[in-house]
């Protein structure tokens, strides 16, 4: 059915956005995002409902520790950085720059989760689990559901390396890299949240 | 290992599911098991019902596969609601102990919204919104077989509780303390959680797709204001799921945590809240009323037109209330518990924001009027089922708006009048609505008509079973009788009242036999639909053979008007005029185990999960992965159907020329 224009049209576009069915699913993919946008709403709300509720144990000013939070902060902002410059070189048609790119992002990745993990096992040292009160039980599953998102997005960007490998950059791998260089962004958009208002609020405040 | 097999049955079994009713329906169930293995395996079966429907990612049978787990849904629902009525008209018998009775009421309201009104209403989507738009297939065709899996296999897991390790038992609505664990140990509200989180994501799949698939896959021409109103409330009803199902799963999923792993949300210790819960719920469950509302609302637009033989009146309007609606939903969630206390200021703006609602309702309720004044009316069952939904929806809304009332709601707050208001509506707007859509897609999905005489006995049972069962449920209601109770003293006057009412749901029982019945008998022997259009329907599924063949237009249509069949016939055209070098090859899905495997898999972590076993479990989440990675790795999931063999089937359908 399509008409000449419709496929210069095409041309024109980013790789990503060329075949129909996989730009579909890109807007799919944004539709997914907005799922998770009230997922976390729906969990930032329970924490501000019970930043107070401390019961017996520590509150977050006593608790944080700004260092690893910072850390963290540095980590996943400039993993969002390396993928958007895997992006660019997906862009020019370079596969290998896009891999290397990707590969770093992981890396960043990796190592903001391991930060976060040695930092709610300092926690958990001081018996500030999350049986100790509904602060920390909505203080983890805020903060424990973007690192559980982190992590499934490196076991994802591992098995895109695997595929890009395989197929180069084709319209389906230049797809499903950017979907997941929306997904990576928007952890880190969520992450800037929860740096502001649970900790920052948490020392400040 | 002696000790653990008595520990093993003790868990699996409890006393709670060795009542002798529940002996009786295991055993119905296991014998019913064995038949159809064994006629699956006498007639070769098997592989006809692996490769042609566990692995189908065609939007058409995917409707089947959805309509045939609501009735089965609709059933147990309505058995549940026979129980309840049975216990509540001989009060002083212990028909049921108490404890049964908090799990029937569980399970029937859980059922009926989540495992029966919502994959009907689903089924309707997968069966014609396609079709409507002149597009092959939904957006994403195996997300929509994975959708379906999840919502079964949810189901399933909702659904054995009552075999294995007892039913949830705090209500369909699940507050908390109630499903505190130090309230109500056991199994029975982990399966309530699980099941309905895996149902739900199953659910959020569903609403991205349909989606997608009406702002993407719309034929040529066919902007959106030229949609059929069944595809705006398709479009309005996933913007409501893809918003309400997440603050659902957060909510469930704390509850789980709280459970499971001892955290404390909506404990009453340490500091946490079951308000809390109750937001999130009907941040939730407020929308979800107009997700079971909206997409009858499209097919009771759909059918008025077609039977009216009339455009619908006032098409923009009709679509500016949905979208309102969509809207307004979001900002009533607290008439649910005005009692909380939340102060007179927050309960007033929510008892008028639910008022407000009332207003686009009521111009649709004039339009549809409006469409029949005046027109050529054909009282077929569907359109019976329109006319019978008005009347009664408008009594379900005005009850509606008392409860809105704040300090009216004080006085009728989980009594009886509340119950009878919900399901004033739930159906007379929903059921009704669902059967009207079942009545006049049927041919479109099966190839032949439900019988119309038996159709309209079926009707008239249910019209008259829900009035005799819920109008004395209002009076009962003011007479100050609570929902979720097993007896009461008979010297309150409520005895007679809930005697009627009770023969009013068995006359709903009844219909629901003639139901069936019609059904097995028109697949029998009911009339064939070889015109493709039986009811000379407006819009353009009509225009498609039924059963609809796999690849659904050889020739993508191009759309110039609002009602764009009903347009082509006034002009003397017909997508039957198919020229041979008109087809061309078309790239379709392509069948695929992993929906089912993925279903399967999360079935397993959450019945591992609902007994804390955690090897189980951790079986079920490799599946998951394993599922996720073969999916992610799999390039070959379309295949082409090549111009010749469409050619061929178009030729034995009478559609080609030459």
């Amino acid at each position: 059915m399509s008409l000449p224009l419709v496929d210069e049209h095409a041309q024109q576009l980013p790789l990503e956005f060329a075949d129909e069915h996989e730009s579909m699913k890109i807007t799919g993919f944004w539709m997914f995002l907005v799922t998770d946008v009230l997922i976390f709403a729906s969990l930032f709300s329970t924490y501000a409902v019970f930043h107070n509720s401390v019961a017996a144990g520590p509150t977050a000013n006593q608790l944080f520790k700004m260092g690893p939070v910072l850390l963290e902060t540095l980590l996943l902002l400039t993993s969002s950085f390396t993928i958007g410059l895997g992006i660019y070189a997906m862009r020019k048609g370079q596969v290998r720059a896009l891999m290397a790119w990707t590969f770093l992002t992981i890396l960043l990745g990796a190592g903001f989760v391991t930060t976060e993990i040695h930092d709610f096992v300092s926690f958990a040292a001081l018996h500030a689990t999350w049986h100790t009160s509904a602060f920390l039980s909505a203080f983890d599953i805020l903060v424990g559901t973007h690192g559980a998102h982190v992590t499934f997005g490196i076991f994802w960007a591992v098995t895109l390396l695997f595929q890009l490998r395989k197929h180069g950059i084709t319209e389906r791998t230049a797809r499903k890299i950017y979907t997941f260089s929306l997904y990576w962004h928007f952890l880190d958009i969520v992450w800037i949240f929860i740096f502001t208002f649970v900790y920052l609020n948490g020392k400040l405040g | 290992m002696p000790s653990f097999v008595p520990y093993l049955v003790h868990t699996l079994f409890p006393p709670g599911v060795l009542l002798p009713d529940i002996l009786l329906i295991d055993f119905g169930l296991i014998c019913a098991g064995i038949g159809v293995i064994v006629l699956l395996t006498k007639t070769r079966r098997w592989g006809w019902l692996w490769y042609d429907w566990l692995t189908t990612v065609d939007h058409k049978k995917i409707a089947i596969l959805y309509l045939i787990a609501s009735l089965v849904m609709l059933m147990r629902g309505g058995i549940d609601a026979l129980m309840l009525r049975a216990q509540l008209a001989l009060p002083t018998t212990h028909f049921m102990p108490a404890s049964q009775y908090d799990e029937v009421f569980t399970t029937h309201g859980t059922i009926m919204v989540f495992f029966m009104g919502m994959p009907f209403i689903f089924a309707l989507f997968n069966a014609v919104v396609p079709l409507m738009i002149g597009a092959r297939d939904v957006a994403f065709p195996r997300l929509n077989a994975m959708s379906y899996w999840l919502f079964a296999f949810g189901a399933i897991l909702f659904n054995i509780s009552f075999v294995i390790g007892g039913s949830p038992n705090a209500g369909w609505t699940a507050y908390p303390p109630y499903t505190g664990l130090a309230f109500n140990p056991g199994p029975g509200e982990n399966y309530y959680f699980l099941a309905l989180i895996i149902a739900g994501m199953g659910t959020t799949m569903t609403g991205i797709n349909f989606l997608v698939t009406t702002l993407k896959m719309r034929a040529p021409g066919m902007s959106l204001m030229k949609m059929p109103m069944f595809v705006w409330s398709t479009m309005v009803t996933s913007a409501l799921i893809l918003f309400a199902f997440p603050p659902l799963t957060v909510a469930l999923a704390m509850s789980l945590f709280d459970r499971l792993f001892g955290s404390h949300f909506f404990t009453l210790a340490r500091g946490g809240m079951p308000m809390m819960y109750v937001n999130l719920f009907w941040l939730f469950g407020h929308p979800e009323v107009y997700i079971l509302i909206i997409p009858l609302f499209g097919v009771f637009s759909e059918v008025v037109a077609t039977f009216s033989k009339k455009v619908l009146f006032g098409y923009p309007v009709m679509v500016a209330s949905i979208v309102a609606i969509m809207f307004l939903a979001y900002g009533t969630w607290v008439h649910h518990f005005f009692t909380m206390g939340a102060g007179p200021a927050v309960n007033a703006f929510f008892g008028l924001s639910t008022m407000l609602i009332a207003i686009p309702t009521g111009v649709k309720i004039f339009n549809w009027i409006f469409t029949m004044w005046g027109g050529r009316i054909q009282t077929t069952t569907a359109m019976l089922y329109q006319m019978a939904f008005i009347p009664v929806f408008m009594v379900g809304g005005a009850t509606g708006i008392l409860l809105a009332v704040v300090p009216a709601d004080y006085q009728l707050h989980n009594s009886y009048f509340l119950v009878a208001h919900f399901h004033n509506v739930l159906i007379g707007g929903t059921l009704f609505g669902l059967l009207s859509g079942l009545y006049y897609w049927w041919p479109k999905m099966f190839g032949m008509k439900l019988n119309e005489t038996q159709g309209k006995w079926a009707f008239w049972l249910f019209l008259i079973g829900f009035w005799v069962t819920f109008l004395p449920q209002y009076l009962l209601g003011l007479k100050g009788m609570t929902r979720r109770i097993y007896t009461y003293p008979l010297g309150f006057g409520w005895h007679d009242l809930n005697v009627i009412s009770t023969f009013g749901a068995f006359i709903m029982g009844a219909a629901f036999v003639v139901l069936v019945y019609n059904i097995v008998w028109s697949l029998l022997y009911g009339e064939r639909d070889l015109t493709g259009d039986p009811w000379d329907g407006r819009t353009l599924e009509w225009s498609l053979p039924s059963p609809v063949p796999e690849y659904n237009f050889p020739r993508i249509p191009v759309v110039h008007d609002r009602d764009a069949w009903w347009a082509m016939k006034q002009k003397g055209q017909s997508l039957a005029d198919l020229r041979p070098e008109d087809v061309h090859d078309v790239e379709m899905p392509k069948n695929s185990p992993i929906p089912f495997l993925l279903g399967a898999s999360f079935f397993v972590l959450g019945f591992g999960m609902t007994f804390a076993w955690w090897p189980i479990a951790i079986i079920g989440f490799v599946g998951i992965i394993l599922c996720l990675l073969f999916s992610g790795f799999d390039y070959d999931d379309h295949h082409h159907l090549k111009a010749d063999v469409i050619r061929q089937t178009e030729a034995t359908l009478g559609r080609l020329q030459g």
